[in-house]
């Protein structure tokens, strides 16, 4: 008696090729798809009004404070309110339909909605002023912002990510007054050059769960 | 020469043990017999009885677990100072209860005690169902269930891993180990049964099903060959989990610095109450499932007696233990171990300590009685004594020695909430659950195994009747 066909038998071996196969398919899945570097890193969503840094802070040579102006005092950076803009735009491009939204937000005093990029989950602690005071510029994190048209992140902002610095910054570090410099670059080599920095400014970031999840 | 080979098979040896197996003297009676039980048309009335309570506790066992997860662990007893509550007490408890099917399918097996050949499948199969309800916990208590698999170490984009130096962890890796071979081990042993209640079927849906897990077992000599060749190294892999599995359970306690916990007796003395609690609840499930299922001459008197044996012998050890810890904590002189022990013996949870004295120290000892280690109820009412007492032995351990600390502002009295009792009485009916259906579907006593120890399996062609018995 025959309880199963023969040609069952082949199934075996698709079986194996599937188990194996599923198996590469997860950890490929999990190592590369769900990984923050391909989920978060290259976000860049479309802004009410097209503010473009390349022009702002690369062309015209804005500081990043002018705009940001609590980076260095508190946690966040601060996004600058409608008056900001309109210290310039009073004068400038006064009846350009691209700044509508600002124009509508000075008349109403409705802010304008801008959308968050760089977003942390809300468990997170993050201080800009920490780290913008003691040598993390923000090109480390955000990347050549002075040469996009449209924000995007550029780091996979995971908390391995956090930690790799946090263990070993001296390659990440300058000195504090460079900070906001898109294009300083060290005399020497970086590790070098930031373990200085390090040693002179008695450097020690934490890797304790509570330094970010408070 | 063939004269005198059948007078001495005719004679009586007077040394000769008891037989494995009575009543069924041929290959064919012991199938019809395990066979028959999942064969018969219907169980009998006290199966559905018995199903239809331990199903409805497992219900009440999902509804507290959704609660628990939708509300958070809060619903427990567990707060300052006992942080530690029915949780692991539970998780121990029935860890403990899985250790007698490895034991006596890898150990015995290899010490050749070939009595266990009529009870290890259903041991293995508790074994398993104990590790289902103690590993439900674990995983439940996490608070947020949704991450448990954070449990295991793995590459991860946070570079977060469990702490290597934390027992907690080496218990996930016991407990998965033990889980993972322990029901490798059966499912091998299961093979021919399957196949032999594939070639029994009636009905098209049996066969497929029971052929599927058969694995196309046809009973060729090399499948012999092969499948006890298996056997034996998957013995010889579980025998050392019966041993650590326990021992690292104890070090969740030990490791820790609270007294009362921190003792190096813990792994010898936890070891062996597992074995003792796990034979208590083998005897309380065999001898019922025998009596219903008419398996009384496969497991015989002989098989019950021993496991007596075995739980009286463990059963001394724990007793041992437990005046050892007196002894040390009197004779190490350290007065924060000293009170932990005082605190337990006649502080507020003396009730317990004494209940968990008299189950686990003074009931096995009624075991000295041939009387009692051989009449099937009163060694039930035995077992289920020190079931009872080696649940109050880590309810002692674990929540006196929290209670009370080094700080008296500190001190607490825990107390249970609803959701722990209903927790824990459905664990009960989930581990009897699956153990009525485990009987329905499935052969309780290993049909290959057991022939094998038959004396018609050992037959010389001087002497066909055989008379050898190994046992």
């Amino acid at each position: 008696m025959n309880l199963f066909p023969r040609w069952l038998n082949g199934l075996r071996i698709l079986g194996g090729a599937l188990a194996l196969s599923g198996g590469v398919y997860v950890v490929a899945l999990f190592a590369y798809g769900a990984s923050p570097k391909t989920l978060n890193a290259g976000f860049a969503p479309e802004q009410p009004v097209p503010f473009s840094h390349a022009l702002h802070a690369g062309e015209l040579g804005l500081d990043c404070r002018y705009c940001h102006t609590t980076v260095e005092v508190a946690a966040r950076a601060a996004i600058p309110p409608t008056e900001t803009c309109m210290n310039c735009h009073t004068r400038i491009r006064t009846q350009s339909e691209l700044l509508k939204p600002v124009f509508d937000s000075w008349a109403t005093g409705e802010p304008v909605h801008w959308k968050r990029v760089h977003d942390l989950p809300d468990y997170v602690y993050f201080d800009h002023s920490a780290h913008v005071t003691r040598g993390v510029g923000c090109v480390t994190c955000h990347g050549r912002i002075d040469t996009l048209e449209r924000v995007r992140q550029e780091q996979p902002l995971s908390m391995g990510w956090c930690l790799d610095c946090h263990r070993n910054p001296a390659p990440n570090l300058r000195p504090p007054e460079f900070a906001t410099s898109m294009d300083w670059q060290p005399d020497g080599p970086a590790a070098e050059v930031g373990a200085q920095i390090m040693q002179q400014r008695k450097l020690k970031p934490s890797t304790d769960c509570s330094t970010c999840h408070r | 020469m063939t004269a005198s080979a059948t007078t001495q098979a005719h004679l009586e040896e007077p040394y000769a043990r008891p037989k494995l197996v009575e009543g069924a003297e041929d290959f064919g009676a012991v199938t019809q017999r395990v066979c028959g039980v999942l064969e018969r048309p219907k169980p009998p009335r006290a199966w559905y009885i018995g199903l239809a309570i331990s199903s409805s506790l497992t219900l009440l066992l999902f509804t507290m677990v959704v609660y628990l997860i939708a509300t958070g662990v809060g619903v427990w007893g567990n707060n300052s100072p006992a942080f530690w509550g029915w949780g692991i007490v539970n998780f121990v408890f029935w860890v403990g209860i899985a250790h007698a099917g490895t034991l006596i399918s890898a150990i015995l097996f290899l010490l050749r005690q070939k009595w266990r050949t009529s009870i290890n499948r259903a041991a293995e199969a508790m074994t398993l169902f104990a590790v289902c309800c103690a590993g439900l916990y674990p995983a439940i208590h996490v608070g947020r269930i949704w991450v448990a698999y954070w449990l295991f170490p793995f590459p991860n984009q946070m570079q977060m891993w469990p702490n290597f130096r934390s027992p907690l962890l080496w218990d996930v890796f016991a407990v998965s180990t033990y889980a993972t071979v322990s029901a490798l081990f059966w499912f091998m042993g299961l093979v021919p049964d399957l196949a032999t209640l594939r070639d029994r079927s009636t009905t098209r849906l049996k066969q497929v099903i029971y052929g599927f897990f058969a694995l196309g077992w046809r009973g060729s000599a090399r499948h012999w060959q092969r499948f006890e060749r298996a056997y034996l190294l998957l013995a010889a892999l579980a025998t050392p989990l019966v041993l650590s599995v326990h021992s690292v359970v104890s070090f969740d306690f030990a490791v820790s610095q609270v007294s009362g916990w921190h003792t190096t007796i813990f792994p010898p003395y936890f070891v062996a109450g597992a074995i003792f609690s796990g034979f208590a609840m083998v005897v309380t499930v065999m001898v019922p499932a025998r009596e219903l299922f008419g398996l009384k001459e496969l497991v015989t008197i002989r098989h019950l007696e021993n496991m007596n044996k075995v739980i009286l012998a463990t059963g001394s050890m724990v007793g041992l233990a437990y005046s050892t810890e007196f002894f040390i904590a009197w004779y190490g002189g350290n007065p924060y171990e000293r009170f932990a022990f005082m605190n337990r013996a006649f502080g507020p949870y003396a009730w317990a300590y004494w209940i968990m004295i008299f189950c686990n120290v003074v009931a096995p000892q009624f075991f000295w009685s041939k009387k009692i280690r051989t009449s099937p109820w009163l060694m039930v009412g035995v077992a289920i004594l020190v079931n009872v007492g080696m649940w109050f032995e880590r309810f002692v351990i674990i929540v006196t020695s929290l209670a009370r600390t080094y700080l008296p502002s500190n001190w607490g009295y825990f107390k249970p909430t609803w959701v722990d009792i209903c927790t824990f009485a459905g664990t009960i009916g989930l581990f009897f659950t699956l153990f009525l259906l485990f009987c329905r579907f499935l052969p309780m006593v290993a049909i290959a195994e057991v022939k094998g120890v038959l004396p018609a399996a050992h037959a010389h062609p001087e002497h066909p009747k055989g008379g050898h018995d190994h046992g």
